[in-house]
């Protein structure tokens, strides 16, 4: 039987709450949200918080919203919600892409976007999602609240901005005219996490590619970003040979690892081509057209 | 210990549980209702699955506290005044099952999406069970057995 080590348990009843009980744990405490990343973790004690502070309390961070130009997602939304709202498939389907294929429907009715943001694996797909959107992260701590560009939030493997004392409380994508996206997954059966995965957000201004975000997910690429990929396709047309381009600027630069899901070449690969794919779709729905 | 209160199967219960106890121990050792099986501990493999606030979850990654105050429901809950489940007649006109081992999780999936969607196609059935492993491989029979309780919504009589 695997089961965690001891630990103190806490429940928040609101976010200031909360925020005062990570300030008196300090580094020592974990947040828990749907539990699905940090409890199987912690039966493998490779994570064994002194304390957990449970926030699953705080419906107040489970929303879905408009506002102020921005597609806003409460922490505490979960996989299924995010997966489920039109507003959100409107403005961006790339995450209804991604959440189709997050683990599975069970896992996702218990998951939260906040906290598979927070666990920073390399492999989260909202996380490559989030960057293609150049979404934003809103961090509230003692000192107040901070908003963190995505490309600025994931300081490397299982690391985040967020400081021992602070909660990721919102995520927020800019909306913005002329936007298509789509999110492109290969994974080695239903419900794992990626081989390569790769998000894309056009925003066309006529035919020509205004600005483009391209993420990418586990193949080891810096904030979850192709940034030289975007460069090459920022002001050009969506034609057939500057995604080709695009694609294979991805590849080259996605430094993908050797695992039990595949060779470095074999991912490469993958990067290029779904990167392909996924500027296609986004470009075929920008233009009012289901890729 | 942490006091939690919650009820289960609409019975209130109140224990006295250690932080780190999982539902899905809780709900088996504490409270003997072993129909909810315990198997791959990794939330991979979705024997564990029972209700939370009605909508299924995996207990095996549920810690005990966090249902306090929650409503769990159990497969035990299917039957109800001698009356079968349609989900649970399905699986046995359709051979649902071969060791048993996934059916509780398999048969409470299968309840939360009849009642979200009363005539699903096959390929809405395999999703909603896309993240529970029936390792006898008798996925045919459980889409089967879940097509025929979404034609027969009303319960029947236990046989004896």
């Amino acid at each position: 039987m695997r089961v965690p080590a001891a630990f103190e348990y806490e429940r928040a009843e609101s976010v200031p709450h909360a925020l005062a009980l990570l300030a008196r744990h300090g580094s020592e405490a974990r947040v828990v949200a749907g539990g699905h990343s940090l409890l199987p973790m912690m039966k493998l004690r490779l994570a064994q918080p002194a304390c957990l502070i449970d926030i699953n309390g705080l419906t107040g961070l489970s929303y879905i919203r408009e506002e102020a130009g921005q597609l806003r997602l409460g922490a505490m939304t979960r996989h299924a919600e995010l997966l489920a709202s039109a507003l959100a498939a409107r403005h961006f389907p790339l995450l209804g892409d991604a959440e189709r294929v997050i683990a599975d429907p069970i896992v996702r009715n218990r998951g939260t976007i906040g906290g598979s943001l927070c666990q920073a694996d390399p492999a989260e797909d909202l996380s490559a999602a989030f960057a293609a959107a150049k979404a934003l992260a809103v961090i509230e701590g003692g000192g107040g609240i901070r908003t963190v560009p995505i490309a600025e939030f994931h300081r490397g493997p299982y690391e985040t901005a967020v400081a021992p004392d602070e909660l990721l409380t919102e995520v927020r994508l800019p909306i913005r005219p002329g936007a298509g996206s789509a999110y492109e997954k290969v994974e080695r059966r239903v419900g794992d996490w990626a081989i390569a995965a790769v998000g894309a957000v056009v925003w066309l201004e006529g035919d020509v590619v205004q600005d483009v975000g391209i993420g990418l997910a586990a193949v080891g690429a810096p904030h979850f970003h192709a940034a030289e990929a975007e460069a090459a396709l920022r002001g050009r047309a969506p034609d057939a040979a500057a995604i080709a381009a695009a694609a294979a600027l991805a590849a080259e630069h996605a430094r993908p690892t050797a695992d039990q899901r595949g060779p470095v070449d074999y991912k490469r690969h993958l990067v290029g081509e779904l990167t392909g794919r996924a500027l296609r779709r986004a470009v075929a729905r920008a233009r009012g057209r289901e890729g | 210990m942490v006091q939690v209160h919650m009820t289960v199967n609409g019975e209130p219960v109140t224990a006295d549980v250690e932080p780190r106890l999982l539902l899905v121990h809780f709900v088996r050792q504490t409270l003997g209702l072993t129909g909810t099986h315990w198997g791959c501990d990794t939330s991979n493999c979705g024997t564990c699955v029972l209700w939370l606030d009605g909508v299924p979850v995996k207990s095996c990654t549920v810690l005990t506290v966090m249902a306090d105050g929650h409503a769990v429901r159990t497969v035990e809950d299917l039957e109800r005044g001698g009356r079968l489940d349609p989900v649970q007649q399905g699986f046995m006109e359709e051979h649902g099952l071969q060791c048993g081992f996934c059916t509780p999780g398999m048969m409470l999936t299968a309840r939360w999406l009849l009642d979200r969607n009363p005539d699903p196609t096959e390929a809405e059935i395999r999703e909603a069970i896309s993240g529970q492993i029936c390792r006898c491989t008798g996925y045919e029979n459980i889409v089967r057995a879940i097509r025929w309780a979404a034609a027969h919504p009303h319960a029947v009589e236990v046989p004896s």
